[in-house]
């Protein structure tokens, strides 16, 4: 087995023995859950009413008025539940000073990055496909447009590719657990605020870079359907770059 | 099989070893003595190839630990003083997880696992979370992992610290039955570790060798006399006077009242002249002994006389100090 497969092995069945892995997903399909729900019933309820008092079934659209919402309303609970899962990742390591097995095993620190970023990625991609069930479910029963769901998904995989690489970066800054959540939490936030930040500054050179720098927009693109290169780009370069910046200090833990 | 030369390490303005300068040959136990902070395991991280050094070399196996740091690492077999042990694992786990990134073909490795669990005796908790395991296990789980890929070279940082007197005899011992056939390098700030494993034994402080030889020739380098310890039952008060007249006598301390410490030239025994002189004149002879000098004195003379420049310089006619042990005749 390659190196890089042995990490991410090691990651995974961390994952499954420790609780974090289940509560997390619980959490998170519970939170999912509702957020399908709530709207459905709403929309169910409006249709209820409208059939009471105009004596017909109005035209509901439910990529606009369920899907999209709940996938906008799905990255912000990301946000919040994706550092949960890289907060342990570098800093348990340091804590219990394994690193220096892996500093001295015929390991390269990419293999390290890498291998850790992937069993992580594999945790949330696992979750994800856990919440397609409540997607499926309600396309049993009604009618929707299915194209903008799997490029939502796709957008969906990509940010919580950069939310993990930016979590897995603050985990290796860090020996402790709790800096590394709350530091995950800080990035992100701000990273997130720069799409605000671009729309103050306008459509001046600035704005536009400070928003492109945001996850939201890209994100929001790939919720309507839209899957631009630009916006591949975007993830695959915010995801490379945050290994990057890990690979770096990970390396330079080394020489302390 | 191990090369340092001229080996430092700076940890910003601090000095953590300077101009380290060793070697190691295939089969050999080295041991690498210290008090605590000396330097031992910084030299250690930097010849398993994950700390690189400030100038100076470290080759292992013909290896450059700078430039082919991945050969090296397929070469050592490291025990940190810590061991680095993932606690929510399983014995048998977490020695397959170092078997595959330390490269061991998977065909290989149940039979590498079977080899090292039998060696270190872990068969009875192969099964068992690591968490649960006690002081003596963990240490010999992360023994093991080091041993997983039979190394030819292993690094072993105070492999007995925290180990009960019987688990460290268990560790010293197997250390002996890996000599030969690995070339080992420990260290230890616990002086008679170093004479239970090693046949050579550097002695590191404050970041500089300060001596590097067997443990014999390191005790000679230090010994300028033979002492012998007297205990007699009624000294008269004139014994030291005449305890020095005696022919091949340097010096006679008088340590208290009945003990006193006579000095010969070095190479000489006194111990039946004197032994006959005192029953001869009926003062009661209690005890007799030769005085040697340990490791421990040694490292005690190096480390602490250290300032003076001219560390084995120490009066003749002074006495041992008191961490003297003594072997009886």
């Amino acid at each position: 087995m390659s190196p890089l497969g042995a990490i991410v092995r090691k990651e995974l069945r961390t994952y499954f023995v420790s609780p974090i892995a289940y509560v997390v997903a619980g959490v998170f399909l519970l939170l999912l859950g509702l957020l399908l729900f709530l709207p459905v019933l709403a929309i169910s309820n409006q249709s209820l009413q409208m059939l009471r008092m105009q004596g017909g079934l109005p035209d509901v659209n439910l990529n606009q008025l369920v899907f999209r919402p709940a996938f906008a309303n799905m990255a912000v609970v990301m946000l919040l539940v994706v550092p949960i899962l890289t907060m342990r990742l570098f800093a348990e390591e340091k804590k219990l000073k394994t690193m220096e097995l892996l500093y001295t095993s015929p390991l390269t620190i990419t293999d390290i990055v890498v291998g850790k970023f992937v069993a992580a990625f594999v945790v949330f991609a696992g979750m994800m496909l856990l919440t397609a069930t409540g997607v499926l479910g309600l396309g049993a029963i009604a009618d929707f447009q299915w194209a903008p769901i799997w490029t939502a998904y796709l957008g969906t995989l990509l940010l919580g590719g950069v939310f993990l690489s930016v979590g897995l970066l603050a985990s290796g800054l860090t020996e402790n657990q709790v800096i590394a959540v709350i530091l995950s939490f800080g990035l992100l936030l701000v990273l997130w605020l720069f799409h605000w930040m671009g729309q103050l500054l306008g459509d001046s050179p600035m704005g536009q870079v400070v928003s492109y720098l945001s996850p939201l927009g890209h994100f929001d693109a790939m919720v309507n359907g839209l899957v631009n290169t630009k916006d591949l780009v975007y993830f695959a370069a915010a995801i490379v770059f945050s290994l990057f910046l890990a690979h770096r200090v990970i390396e330079s833990q080394r020489w302390r | 099989m191990i090369q340092v030369e001229h080996l430092t390490k700076r940890y910003g303005p601090k000095t953590a070893i300077e101009d380290v300068t060793f070697s190691v040959e295939k089969g050999e136990v080295l041991a690498f003595l210290g008090p605590n902070g000396a330097g031992k395991t910084t030299t250690m991280r930097i010849l398993t190839g994950s700390l690189p050094a400030s100038s100076g070399t470290a080759r292992v196996g013909g290896y450059d630990c700078f430039d082919q740091p991945m050969e090296v690492k397929h070469i050592i077999g490291y025990l940190p003083e810590f061991p680095p042990l993932y606690t929510e694992m399983t014995v048998t786990e977490y020695l397959t997880f170092v078997a595959r990134i330390k490269g061991v073909p998977p065909a290989q490795i149940p039979a590498a696992m079977d080899h090292v669990l039998q060696r270190l005796s872990l068969g009875e908790v192969r099964g068992r979370l690591i968490a649960n395991l006690s002081r003596g296990f963990k240490q010999r789980v992360g023994l093991a992992q080091a041993l997983i890929h039979n190394p030819p070279v292993l690094v072993l940082d105070e492999p007995t610290s925290g180990l009960d007197p019987k688990q460290i005899i268990e560790i010293r011992q197997l250390i002996k039955e890996l000599a030969g056939s690995h070339t080992i390098i420990l260290s230890t700030h616990i002086l008679p570790e170093a004479t239970a494993v090693a046949r050579r034994v550097v002695i590191i402080h404050e970041g500089r060798i300060v001596a590097e030889d067997s443990q014999e020739r390191l005790s000679a380098r230090l010994r300028r006399s033979e002492k012998v310890s007297i205990t007699i039952k009624t000294p008269p008060p004139e014994a030291r006077v005449r305890l020095s007249a005696l022919p091949g006598v340097l010096s006679v301390h008088q340590d208290d009242l009945n003990t006193f410490l006579v000095e010969g030239e070095l190479g000489s025994d006194l111990r039946e002249d004197l032994a006959r002189f005192i029953v001869g004149n009926q003062w009661g002879l209690l005890e007799l002994k030769l005085v040697t000098i340990t490791l421990e004195d040694v490292f005690l003379r190096l480390t602490q006389e250290e300032q003076p420049a001219e560390p084995p310089k120490t009066d003749a006619s002074e006495p041992l100090p008191p961490q003297t042990s003594e072997t009886g005749v």
